[in-house]
């Protein structure tokens, strides 16, 4: 669906600050895939999203939509914007219309929507994000700071976009918040198709809703893989600030105490069938 | 002198205007048409905590916390009901509060004011008058406690989001506080600034015996405070130590909150146990279960 190749990006380039946040990094995300983006801040993770939808052009390196370059010469930006939807850190920060409905049917109405279509999306948008009906009309700054993120969000999924791209959308929401995004994100991935790529610094938001997870260090891709594949090299994330679920290190920790316990659980629910496998052997 | 901050039947609603946008501390809207009346942001909370103790206030978005922490030093006073901190009530001389109540804030990016590093932490020292010898003094000393000394001379936009957070912590720290405030600290940082802040709180609490209260929705963090004050609807909803309060797994969950993964993952297994560490996670899984037969 969407690939990115070698790419490198240069901030501050041939200014003493010159610093390279992406230093010939690849990434790709299939069809109905949801990939986790972890990394310690300043390891590229935010650059790397906004070349996804071309608001970065790389100093080297390609992004291929659907196999076809996003930079080459004819290619339309706009359509890759509508197909690549970007959620940003505290979306909430970016509404600006008067009522909920007209924030969410900014990206509709871009995209040369009638208004039949407009309102379609905005209702299917708001049901998505479980948003009720009834606060269409509403001014969204007298919304809560969980409903407002719900807002940014669905105005994104108004475009239906084929991949949707989320930074730390659940930054700073109380656990039901966060669980109830997250939820919502799954829902939209698994009624249209999309491909999701989420960054988080929550090993736990990955466990419970990533089938393959990226671990950028230092503007590049260092482990990439499956759950199984990127958890059970701890060594490597503990080496750059990260860390397995808090689940899996208590798993660990009752392997190192004897009990052999398998420790390839990352959610909690795991967790407790490996500990009672234990128990019914 | 014990108690060092006293709530006594504080309510408080904002004025409708803000209500909805500084709720958040988002920027307020332009629309004119504001039609809602909004439930008061603290109904009648009684709160005592004593000198040296660490409190974790948790709660769902718009539950009351953040009123609460501005409450704390005066940046908001009470409708009706008292809030006194170290023997002064918080409608009083703003100076002398402020000196008493440091508060840092989410965004470390918002509370930076200066160019290099020390001056500013320095910068509330120099806004009162203080002689520069003892602001060197007092700088140094407060960058010592957070462990950021060797970045004194740094730009502070080019530290991360931990050093930056240590240096806001720093710049309270300098007026020698006798309350440390925070308000979700750690809510933007990656799990490795997370335990810079963290590990910093914890240490200047016990080697000099600041008093924390502090705002986090991480049920992990709140485990290693003394005390966890849990609000709802503008009012304190369960108060007591980590272990009373994450035992209450089911109301928590009514308020929006969870427990920590390892009490989680205890009460799923049926243990009688609200383990707050890994460590005790671990032990009290194995103890129950190596008297089982396992092949």
């Amino acid at each position: 669906m969407l690939k990115a190749e070698n790419l490198t990006y240069i901030y501050g380039q041939n200014t003493p600050f010159e610093t390279k946040a992406l230093d010939g990094a690849d990434f790709s995300v299939s069809a109905g895939e949801f990939a986790g983006l972890i990394g310690h801040t300043g390891s590229g993770k935010s650059t790397l999203i906004q070349h996804l939808n071309g608001l970065l052009k790389p100093h080297s390196g390609r992004i291929l939509l659907e196999g076809r370059d996003i930079w080459e010469k004819g290619a339309k930006m706009r359509g890759v914007r509508f197909a690549v939807g970007l959620v940003f850190q505290y979306p909430e920060y970016q509404l600006f219309e008067e009522t909920v409905g007209k924030d969410i049917a900014f990206g509709p109405k871009a995209m040369g929507l009638s208004e039949a279509e407009t309102d379609e999306r905005v209702r299917e948008a708001m049901e998505f994000t479980g948003l009720g009906a009834d606060l269409a009309e509403k001014s969204p700054f007298d919304l809560s700071g969980g409903q407002k993120r719900r807002v940014a969000i669905a105005g994104v999924i108004a475009m239906r976009p084929k991949v949707l791209v989320l930074d730390e959308p659940t930054a700073g929401l109380d656990p039901s918040g966060r669980r109830e995004i997250l939820t919502h994100i799954q829902d939209y991935r698994a009624q249209t198709g999309a491909a999701v790529v989420l960054v988080t610094h929550s090993m736990e938001d990955i466990a419970r809703v990533a089938d393959t997870v990226t671990v950028l260090s230092r503007a590049k891709p260092i482990l990439r893989g499956t759950l199984d594949e990127v958890f059970s090299r701890r060594e490597v994330l503990t080496g750059i600030g990260l860390d397995v679920p808090a689940v899996t290190r208590v798993l660990l920790r009752l392997r190192a105490l004897g009990l052999d316990v398998d420790a390839g659980a990352y959610t909690l629910e795991d967790a407790v069938r490996a500990v009672k496998a234990v128990r019914a052997c | 002198m014990d108690e060092i901050i006293r709530f006594e039947h504080v309510s408080y609603s904002y004025p409708t205007e803000v209500a909805a946008a500084d709720k958040d501390g988002a920027a307020s809207g332009s629309s004119e048409d504001r039609s809602v009346t909004p439930a008061p942001a603290l109904n009648g909370v009684s709160l005592a905590v004593r000198r040296g103790e660490t409190v974790a206030l948790l709660g769902h978005n718009g539950s009351g916390k953040s009123t609460l922490v501005k409450m704390l030093n005066g940046m908001l006073t009470p409708d009706t009901g008292t809030v006194t901190v170290c023997g002064m009530d918080t409608g009083g001389d703003p100076l002398k509060i402020r000196q008493q109540v440091g508060l840092v804030f989410q965004n470390p990016d918002n509370q930076i004011v200066a160019t290099v590093v020390d001056e500013d932490v320095a910068f509330a020292l120099e806004n009162l008058g203080v002689p520069p010898a003892e602001i060197r003094e007092r700088v140094d000393a407060a960058l010592r406690d957070v462990g950021m000394s060797e970045y004194k001379s740094h730009a502070p936009h080019r530290l991360s989001g931990g050093q930056k957070q240590r240096v806001a912590i720093a710049g309270v720290l300098a007026m020698n506080p006798t309350v440390l405030a925070l308000d979700e600290p750690t809510a933007m940082l990656d799990p490795k600034g997370r335990v810079e802040v963290m590990e910093t709180v914890r240490r200047l609490n016990a080697e000099k015996g600041v008093t924390v209260v502090m705002v986090t929705h991480h049920m992990n963090e709140a485990a290693l405070f003394d005390r966890v004050v849990v609000m709802d609807k503008g009012a304190v909803a369960l108060d007591g130590s980590p272990r009373e309060v994450f035992r209450r797994a089911e109301e928590l969950q009514a308020l929006g909150l969870t427990v920590p993964q390892t009490v989680a993952l205890a009460q799923a297994l049926g243990l009688d146990a609200a383990p707050l560490t890994e460590e005790e996670c671990a032990d009290a899984i194995y103890h129950a279960y190596k008297g089982e037969p396992h092949c």
